[in-house]
């Protein structure tokens, strides 16, 4: 091969992987995180699968960004959190917060916790993770009777009740299965 | 020998009776009786606790009992009311974990009493309570 022709060949590699990449996350971090780690990472905290998860799906810390986390778990307003009483005591409180802080999405190498904090950099931080811009883009296409309509959904807010590993931390697309609509495909 | 016998009888029945009471509690909940207890609690009235567990109060717009979620059925498992969560049974003869755990009880008594009934519980409420779910 010719010298000449490198840079081009270079040039042409560098637009074949980074353009995936370019789409929800820059470059810099694209490059930054050599393990490539897809998804969001799973809950390995007992305390936080136990007392989030006694109540409603043990959401991942990478699914918000710190900022939301910080005014979601605070003493004042978990006893106030979205309508219920979930105030903690001292210890568990200290614990889930600092897990939730270490692991949150502007804090994880995981490839769709950096797309969410890809989405929420700018602005209010989001005290829904349905009101998270890349979230919401993602369910845009699904239609209104599959989720609110759909007597074993409700609502996006249930994970769970569509994505068959969200307990893995999984969201992906393969995973998914919407009950009551066995053949739709995304 | 017959009066031996009738000793001996007597003496089940004794020991029916002392193992009929332990059933119906644990050593956790016998520590949190102990406190309502110091706490004022006056006699447990576990049907109050019955009736009180099915009533509605109506609380940010919305009606609610222990029952919204736990059911009348305390063999079964409940459900949250707006996450769909499933609860586990409140019986311990299907839930053995069930009362094992003073934390833990004081914590659901002081959320859920919040939750349901807009305020916390008295001491008396809470023996009602959970001498009737004792019971189940």
């Amino acid at each position: 091969m010719r010298m000449q022709s490198l840079p081009i060949l270079l040039l042409s590699l560098l637009a074949l992987f980074s353009g995936p990449a370019m789409a929800e996350e820059t470059f810099l971090n694209w490059l930054a995180n050599p393990l490539r780690q897809k998804e969001v990472a799973p809950v390995v905290n007992p305390t936080w699968q136990e007392e989030c998860g006694s109540c409603h799906f043990a959401y991942q810390p990478g699914l918000l960004p710190s900022q939301s986390w910080e005014k979601l778990l605070d003493a004042g307003a978990l006893a106030n959190h979205f309508g219920d009483n979930a105030e903690l005591d001292a210890d568990a409180l200290k614990v889930i917060r600092a897990y939730a802080l270490e692991n949150a999405a502007d804090k994880s190498y995981a490839k769709r916790a950096r797309k969410i904090a890809k989405a929420t950099e700018n602005g209010e931080a989001p005290l829904r993770i349905t009101e998270v811009r890349y979230i919401k883009r993602k369910h845009h296409e699904i239609p209104e009777r599959m989720i609110k309509g759909n007597k074993d959904v409700k609502s996006l807010s249930y994970c769970d009740a569509c994505h068959t590993q969200a307990n893995k931390g999984v969201f992906d697309e393969d995973t998914v299965r919407v009950p009551n609509y066995p053949d739709w495909e995304d | 020998m017959k009066n031996g016998m009738r000793k001996i009888i007597a003496l089940l029945g004794v020991c029916g009776l002392l193992f009929s009471t332990i059933a119906a509690a644990t050593p956790e909940s016998d520590v949190l009786l102990q406190k309502f207890w110091a706490e004022g609690a006056g006699a447990a009235n576990p049907e109050k606790g019955r009736t009180d567990w099915a009533r509605e109060v109506m609380v940010k717009d919305e009606k609610l009992s222990c029952s919204t979620c736990h059911t009348t059925n305390l063999a079964q498992e409940g459900k949250h009311h707006t996450t769909g969560k499933t609860i586990g049974p409140m019986s311990m003869r299907t839930n053995p974990e069930r009362y094992t755990s003073v934390k833990k009880m004081e914590k659901w008594f002081k959320r859920n009493c919040l939750d349901v009934l807009g305020r916390e519980c008295s001491a008396q409420e809470k023996t009602d309570f959970l001498t009737f779910l004792l019971t189940q």
